[in-house]
């Protein structure tokens, strides 16, 4: 079921609208990476999204059973061990208590992480704390992920590791992916589509298509990061005044 | 899903890859094997180009290797517990000090014996008292009567917590009175629980309740109101309702809180208790610690007063140390708060 976005907009009180006529619709199983500069309500958008906030305007169209949602920390319960991080999303998802623990041993070893099912968040490191939180994320079983900038505080080299790590995952799985991210080179490294939202209003103002070409030669993905690049900082020097 | 099939896709099963030596050049030449039009891309430039804007790893087990190498390196090593001798000797030490002093005071002379008696007096009348029976009644009475009391008091303080908590209303109208019986003191209650309840078990209990219960629901209130408000969104995300909001999130996520306003209950249920055993004597009300130190007064004997306030504080410490500070400690540690701190 794909995501329709339709003149979607959204403002706070009475202060100046955050979203404002967004229109986006989104394949099923399909990866789209939602680019901004700060300012450009992504988040928001995806809290509407995953219902968590409602919009003031427009109208939208989710898949009915909701949306997973993975955040910039991986605010993984520290009470916790890995798994039972991974059981808890089951069980709430009413997932029985016998299939419960070979469920998030499975989702442990999707995210290569089988043998740290029983160590606690603090006892393990921030690319695998990101990693147990995409577990978590699948558990709920939803066919759309929504992504809040989750490698944005990670290390350039665990980061990279990550990409090709999502990109396996979304392969595999099949989700529809939600990203957002204020960092070009990863909209053009994960989406098959990415999507520039303006600031302050945020609406999308323009969109490129990422094909497997870009996947495997860095000269063309540089080239189009450096298009996206200026389109952004023009978007960008619209604000200085 | 992408229709062209991918290098990695294509190139799998996993195990395919031998150990070749061009497993870690980046994807070109898996990808010019897949896409027979693609100009052979060897002079595209260095490795390090790619590494942000393609993929950087050629394949599934290749990515494995890659990310459990990083988990080993940013992983800390176990460190091993050993046993830190220095926190049984030092509170010893300092305790034998205490003792020196008090002894060398009291040989100075400057007061009446009968008044300040040393500490071997007060040694010798914990043994004589022990010999009636007496030390091992009292003690028994006030703990069973302060661990029932506190037990209780949880049993009714946390639920009435965890509501005030989660339910603003309810917060809004009960919070400054819940706060403000905090700082009653609970002897304050003793004189109406004895023209409520006579010289009675209930009297004591009642006087218990009304220290402990408020003290544990502030405890649970702040904790939950120190929970990171990510956790909520969590939960909302996860589809938890709330039921499962209030019992599987909010509360273990207020346990420290939580085990502050435990231990500050105990606290207020063992002090509560010692002054209504001290006001509240006779009738069928037994004979507890606080009984045992008012007899010392009435008898104007110093060393039985002194061997009960110091039984009383025994009591106390031994509570802490026993129940209260493992468990704090295994909770602080089990969450990665314990390291750098001086416990």
């Amino acid at each position: 079921m794909p995501v329709v976005l339709e003149n979607l907009g959204k403002r706070f009180g009475d202060g100046a609208p955050v979203l404002d006529d967004v229109n986006a619709t989104i394949a099923s199983g399909e990866f789209v990476a939602l680019l901004g500069a700060s300012g450009c309500g992504k988040s928001t958008l995806l809290n509407i999204m995953a219902g968590l906030e409602a919009p003031t305007s427009g109208a939208l169209e989710v898949p009915s059973d909701g949306a997973a949602f993975m955040f910039q920390d991986a605010a993984l319960f520290p009470w916790l061990t890995a798994r039972e991080n991974i059981e808890l999303a089951l069980q709430l998802r009413g997932v029985g208590k016998a299939e419960r623990r070979a469920k998030a041993n499975e989702l442990l070893e999707l995210v290569h992480l089988g043998g740290a099912g029983d160590k606690r968040p603090h006892e393990l490191s921030g690319g695998m704390r990101q990693r147990v939180s995409l577990a978590r994320s699948l558990a709920q079983d939803r066919q759309l992920l929504l992504m809040d900038e989750p490698f944005a505080a990670l290390d350039a080299i665990t980061r990279d590791l990550l990409h090709d790590e999502l990109e396996r995952i979304w392969k595999e799985t099949g989700r529809t992916i939600v990203f957002v991210t204020h960092n070009v080179r990863e909209a053009v490294r994960l989406g098959q589509r990415v999507l520039l939202l303006s600031s302050r209003p945020g609406r999308v103002v323009e969109e490129w298509a990422v094909t497997e070409e870009h996947r495997t030669d860095a000269g063309l993905a540089g080239q189009l990061t450096g298009v996206i690049t200026a389109r952004l900082r023009e978007e960008i020097r619209r604000h200085a005044k | 899903m992408p229709n062209n099939p991918t290098p990695v896709a294509a190139s799998a099963p996993d195990a395919a890859p031998a150990p070749s030596p061009d497993r870690f050049r980046p994807a070109d030449e898996a990808a010019g094997f897949d896409r027979p039009d693609a100009t052979p891309r060897a002079a595209s430039g260095a490795p390090s180009v790619h590494a942000a804007l393609t993929r950087t790893s050629t394949g599934h087990e290749d990515l494995r290797q890659l990310e459990a190498g990083l988990d080993s390196l940013q992983s800390d090593a176990v460190r091993k517990a050993r046993i830190d001798w220095s926190r049984i000797l030092l509170p010893i030490a300092a305790l034998v000090v205490l003792v020196l002093i008090w002894q060398f005071y009291v040989s100075l002379g400057v007061k009446r014996r009968d008044l300040v008696p040393g500490p071997l007096d007060v040694l010798g009348q914990v043994g004589v008292l022990w010999g009636e029976g007496k030390l091992q009644e009292a003690v028994w009475t006030s703990l069973q009567r302060g661990l029932v009391g506190f037990l209780i008091s949880v049993a009714i303080a946390t639920p009435v917590g965890l509501l005030l908590a989660q339910v603003a209303p309810l917060r809004r109208a009960f919070g400054p009175l819940i706060s403000g019986l905090q700082v009653l003191p609970s002897v304050a209650w003793v004189p109406a629980a004895i023209i409520w309840f006579g010289l009675t078990d209930a009297t004591v209990y009642f006087v218990v309740f009304m220290g402990a219960i408020p003290s544990i629901i502030n405890g649970l209130i702040s904790g939950v109101d120190q929970i990171p408000p990510q956790y909520r969104r969590v939960g909302t995300v996860l589809g938890a309702n709330r039921f499962q909001m209030a019992v599987q999130i909010i509360l273990p996520a207020a346990l420290p809180g939580y085990l502050g306003g435990l231990k500050q209950g105990w606290a207020f249920s063992w002090r509560s208790l010692m002054a209504a055993e001290i006001i509240a004597v006779g009738g069928t009300i037994g004979f507890g610690l606080g009984s045992l130190l008012d007899q010392g007064r009435v008898l104007s004997d110093m060393t039985v007063v002194m061997a009960a306030i110091l039984l009383i504080l025994g009591v106390g410490i031994l509570i802490e140390l026993l129940v209260f500070a493992p468990i704090e400690k295994r909770l602080l540690r089990s969450r990665g708060l314990l390291s750098g701190s001086t416990r």
